[in-house]
């Protein structure tokens, strides 16, 4: 099949950046998108022009790494005729009609610099995940596995919420440019766990705090966010760090005395 | 932002019921009218509740405004400003016109307030409504709805209220962390967008029953 491409080209972080269209031909509805863009480049290189540079690793939907705006939709899967729940690289060709324009764009967010063409930077979700995205256990002989018990619908949230690839689409979506998905997706996934209680309060607090100074937006409660992540990390997670937000304030925890 | 909202929306909802009353008659409006001036007042002297009130009111008022100044620049900061992206779909079913307008449909209100408590309360007499006439307090709500302009005026910030609560008052919830489930999530939308209407409805029925001569 062919496709009509509108692709954002940004030399680097400072200049300027644009939309060049180009065409491809020979695609085939088996490959990825980022097989698609694979081709291009192939074609661009032999015309001794820059390839189109942009982010992938596993290919296989977990890493995180790949994530375009695609025809207005991060990820592209939510936006196409047969809506598939799926990052960049798992979303396949044969979504897209013969014929068809489709424009590419990177995450944009004040939080997310774009570094070239597709390529942002999105530590800034390192930096939320260090300020408390984490627990602290001494290490040595693995725990009996029944050592420490939990109920089995608390165990499933933490696991769904834990599925968080850290790809920022949330944050692409959102009309704020907001971490709100992202960051709740780790307080609830840490929050229902027994390992998670002793520093359950200190990192909501740490947590929000650092996404704030990150120059994230803040919540407005549209739900965008929701609707595109890869992972189904749902809307709710965002009251479960309201509600963990909300208690911290109430405890002595990160006061000086 | 939700708790100083929430409490605007209350105070709304009272607000709304108290006009109500000049269907039943005049003397019923007149009444309730004096009654807001005259509450708690064995305990406390005279209009002090009406005053404390007052306070609360502008305190929430302020604050709201304060919280809604912060978000915004947040906001528009966050998403790096202007111009993002070529094309951007929306997706969500929250994603809605109201929720997308508040600051605007909050500025409107502003400037409504403001007017609404020049023509009623600081200074009736400028708008053409002294409230010492025969029909007392009353009277002035006569003279007001009598003139199209004004009902025109009331539609429109009727309307700027409506959407404003119907995303705010379950994006309030949700702040608040109700928002457990698709479900509790389903309701609580539902629910905005029912007080959103009953506000609409409930403030513009007595304009417009004066405005038509049906209430004199
Ligand atoms: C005085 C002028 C007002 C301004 C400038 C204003 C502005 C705003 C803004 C910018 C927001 C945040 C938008 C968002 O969450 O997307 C907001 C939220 C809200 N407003 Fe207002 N507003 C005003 C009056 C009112 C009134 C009269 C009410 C009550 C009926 C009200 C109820 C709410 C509620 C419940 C929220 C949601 C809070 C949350 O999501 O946490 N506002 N307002
Ligand atoms: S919450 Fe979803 S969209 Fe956001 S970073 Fe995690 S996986 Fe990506
Ligand atoms: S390349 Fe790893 S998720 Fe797409």
């Amino acid at each position: 099949m062919k496709i009509n491409l509108r692709i954002w080209r940004q030399h680097n972080g400072k200049e300027q950046g644009r939309l060049v269209q180009y065409s491809l031909d020979g695609v085939s509805g088996d490959m990825s998108f980022l097989e698609m863009l694979d081709l291009l480049n192939e074609q661009l290189t032999e015309k001794g022009e820059d390839p189109v540079a942009f982010d992938s690793d596993c290919r296989e939907g977990i890493c995180g790494q790949c994530g375009v705006v695609i025809n207005g939709v991060p990820h592209g899967g939510q936006g196409v005729a047969q809506p598939v729940r799926t990052t960049t690289c798992q979303l396949h060709m044969r979504s897209f009609a013969d014929g068809s324009t489709i424009t590419i764009e990177p995450w944009k967010a004040a939080a997310f610099p774009v570094l070239r063409d597709l390529i942002v930077d999105r530590s800034a979700l390192d930096r939320v995940i260090e300020a408390g995205g984490y627990i602290s256990v001494n290490t040595g002989a693995a725990p009996d596995a029944h050592a420490v018990q939990i109920n089995k619908k608390r165990s499933d949230r933490a696991f769904d919420a834990a599925t968080c690839i850290g790809c920022g689409a949330c944050v692409a979506a959102c009309p704020n440019g907001s971490a709100m998905l992202f960051t709740s997706a780790k307080i609830t996934h840490l929050a229902m766990l027994p390992q998670g209680q002793p520093e359950r309060v200190l990192r909501v607090k740490r947590m929000v705090g650092e996404q704030d100074a990150l120059g994230f937006g803040g919540c407005t409660n549209i739900g965008e966010c929701a609707a595109v992540c890869p992972k189904g990390i749902p809307l709710e997670s965002i009251s479960q760090l309201n509600r963990d937000l909300i208690a911290s304030l109430f405890k002595h925890d990160g006061k000086d005395d | 932002m939700a708790v100083t909202g929430l409490v605007l929306v209350i105070f709304l909802l009272f607000h709304m019921f108290g006009n109500l009353k000049i269907l039943i008659s005049v003397e019923d409006f007149n009444h309730y009218a004096g009654f807001l001036r005259t509450i708690l007042n064995p305990i406390l002297p005279g209009d002090t509740f009406l005053w404390m009130f007052r306070c609360v009111l502008l305190l929430c008022v302020v604050l709201h405004i304060w919280s809604a100044a912060r978000v915004t620049k947040q906001d528009y900061k966050g998403k790096g400003g202007r111009g993002r992206y070529s094309i951007k779909k929306s997706l969500s079913p929250d994603n809605t016109y109201a929720a997308r307008t508040m600051i605007w449909s909050g500025i409107i209100i502003v400037l409504f307030v403001i007017m609404h408590l020049l023509q009623f309360t600081i200074a009736p007499a400028a708008f053409g409504n002294p409230h010492d006439g025969p029909d007392g307090r009353a009277g002035m709500v006569f003279t007001a709805f009598g003139n199209w302009i004004f009902i025109v005026i009331y539609v429109i910030a009727m309307a700027a209220i409506c959407l404003h609560v119907s995303h705010g008052f379950w994006s309030a919830f949700a702040t608040l962390g109700a928002n457990v489930s698709g479900l509790t999530r389903k309701v609580l939308r539902a629910c905005s967008l029912l007080v959103g209407a009953v506000i609409f409805f409930g403030f513009l029925v007595p304009p417009f029953l004066i405005f038509f001569g049906v209430i004199n």
